[in-house]
């Protein structure tokens, strides 16, 4: 598969702050990762600065050998990132129906193909971004970013603060959504054993830098590498 | 880079005949009525059509300030600066021998449209405070450079001689305003029409988006500068075509057109009939008038304490306006309905 996304020397911050730093990594087409790390290491900021929403001091991002740095943010969205915030921020005036219309782009994800993926949301099609429980919430952010037809889905700690029973469905759908590849996608999670049972490979931060690289399944049973370098919820 | 490109790019098949449907395009029976109303009125009130295209006309313009105001979320104090080219426009062009109103009304939206995409890039910049500001200098510059360019726009004398064709070389605006409500009602409808389309398409939601969660939207891939010059261009071109209406029906233009209490009005009127809801501003238009009509007859120097006071109380006690009160207590007895049930 061709490459995707290639990350190569970024240092990034807010304003002159610096999170990042000498952050590389790869990915191609339909590919997986999991970004993990400690609280504070970065994971939010790296997929922060793919969006392009904070400061790139040094370094290169391509996107299929274009240069995504030199896109602003929505061309990005456009070129194919869907991005799944952390505080899935929704609209509380538009429906939840509303809310996948409002981004359609063309592709082969449409209106009924999400309903299918979250028949809990076809049931709440008519209720407002704040009448949504937690899990619905996150549902809706995932569907609205599918909605956007994209190539690369950047899922930020999608199971905070949900119960198990939803954790449970959501990891479901994204299994279902890494394992048919037409769409790369990288998580972060601080929840390290279900990102790596998630993907293929992963990435470990920590103070804004890479430390530690390995394909995911490898590093699920590297016991001591993992609690050395992640919080390790079992 | 392009989203389409980008989508060709991948070997997933594109299903074009599943594109996500708009939003429903049903009209519901309260709107209907509401229509209803505005040509029983014609019948019933016969003697007042002079006041119900003022009516009519001033909600068109309302219903402009509702697309940036109570959609995309731009507060502007001076939306009277392309009612007012509109008007000038019309006038100016029927002054100087071409009285068609139909195409004086085009060029009218034109002219509200060519002022409003011209000064957008000077609103969408700033939040909302610098947008009042803004917006109220644009719409003060207008006003004084109209007072100025006595030679074309007759200053503070007005412009007169404003001569109408007949619409569609049929009927004639007459004294007793009969055709001017026609017309008026007309226009607004079909810009009703228009605009209750763009608010339910998908441009429509993500402005809404973007008055919910400005620093967001990009993310999603919404353009927010450009779409936001975008409906502030079109809601221009639609106080431009009511300025028009106006000098057409009145044949005379008069610098109050641009002038500042015309666009703090139509502020009260919008927010007193409900922001954001397209019928509040034709709603707040119609209270507003009336109320003024009949307060000024009892007292004509003191009416607007009681508009003054209405306005309190609406803000204070009736989230929404008007129309956001009559939804909360519709939805209150429907609670209260399912509870007993």
């Amino acid at each position: 598969m061709a490459e995707l996304l290639a990350v190569e020397g970024v240092t990034a911050g807010y304003g002159d702050g610096v999170v990042l730093e000498d952050v590389s990594l790869a990915l191609r087409e339909g590919d997986s990762l999991a970004l993990l790390g400690r609280n504070g290491v970065g994971k939010t900021t790296l997929l922060v600065t793919l969006m392009g929403l904070t400061r790139l001091h040094r370094g290169t991002m391509r996107w299929r050998g274009g240069d995504l740095a030199a896109l602003p943010t929505h061309r990005r969205s456009r070129a194919g990132l869907g991005w799944v915030p952390q505080e899935r921020f929704m609209f509380a005036s538009l429906t939840v129906e509303e809310h996948l219309t409002a981004v359609a782009r063309p592709g082969p994800w449409t209106v009924p193909r999400v309903w299918a993926l979250f028949p809990r949301l076809a049931e709440r099609r008519g209720n407002f971004g704040n009448q949504l429980s937690g899990g619905e919430q996150q549902m809706l952010a995932i569907a609205r970013a599918l909605m956007v037809n994209p190539s690369l889905l950047l899922l930020d700690e999608p199971m905070e603060g949900l119960a198990p029973i939803i954790v449970q469905e959501l990891m479901n759908v994204i299994r279902e959504l890494v394992d048919e590849g037409g769409m790369a996608v990288i998580v972060v999670e601080q929840h390290a054993k279900l990102a790596l049972s998630l993907t293929r490979q992963a990435v470990v931060l920590e103070r804004g830098r890479v430390v530690h690289r390995a394909a995911s399944e490898a590093l699920l049973r590297d016991h001591d590498t993992l609690h050395r370098l992640v919080a390790v919820a079992s | 880079m392009s989203g389409g490109a980008a989508a060709a790019g991948r070997a997933l098949p594109g299903r074009p005949d599943d594109a996500p449907a708009l939003p429903s395009d049903r009209w519901r029976a309260l709107e209907i009525a509401f229509w209803l109303l505005v040509v029983a009125a014609f019948f019933v009130f016969p003697q007042h059509r002079v006041l119900g295209s003022q009516i009519l006309i001033t909600g068109l313009f309302a219903l402009s300030l509702d697309l940036i105001l109570g959609y995309a979320g731009i507060v502007s104090l001076g939306h009277a600066a392309y009612f007012g080219m509109g008007a000038y426009t019309a006038g100016l062009l029927a002054v100087h021998g071409w009285g068609e109103p139909l195409s004086g009304l085009l060029a009218a939206g034109l002219a509200g449209a060519i002022a409003g995409y011209a000064t957008s890039f000077l609103v969408v910049r700033g939040a909302d405070l610098a947008r009042l500001m803004v917006t109220l200098g644009i719409g003060l510059m207008l006003y004084e450079a109209a007072n100025q360019l006595g030679s074309i726009t007759g200053g503070a004398d007005g412009l007169s001689g404003v001569a109408m064709w007949k619409v569609l070389g049929l009927w004639s605006f007459d004294l007793a305003g009969t055709t001017a409500y026609v017309y008026s009602a007309v226009v607004l409808f079909l810009l009703f029409v228009v605009a209750r389309r763009i608010v339910a398409s998908p441009f429509g939601l993500s402005l809404r988006g973007v008055r919910e969660n400005v620093k967001r939207m990009p993310a999603i891939g919404a353009p927010v500068a450009r779409r936001l010059v975008a409906i502030y261009t079109v809601s221009a071109a639609m106080a431009g075509v009511a300025g028009g209406v106006l000098a057409q029906t009145t044949q005379f233009v008069g610098l109050d057109v641009f002038g500042f209490p015309r666009s703090a009005d139509l502020m009260i009127m919008l927010v007193l009939g409900g922001a954001g809801r397209l019928y509040g501003g034709l709603l707040g238009a119609a209270v507003f008038m009336i109320a003024h009509h009949l307060l000024s007859d009892l007292n004509p120097i003191y009416w607007q304490f009681w508009l003054g006071l209405l306005l309190v109380v609406v803000v204070l006690f009736a989230r929404g306006g008007i129309l956001g009160a009559a939804d909360t207590l519709v939805r209150r007895a429907a609670a209260r309905r399912a509870r007993t049930r």
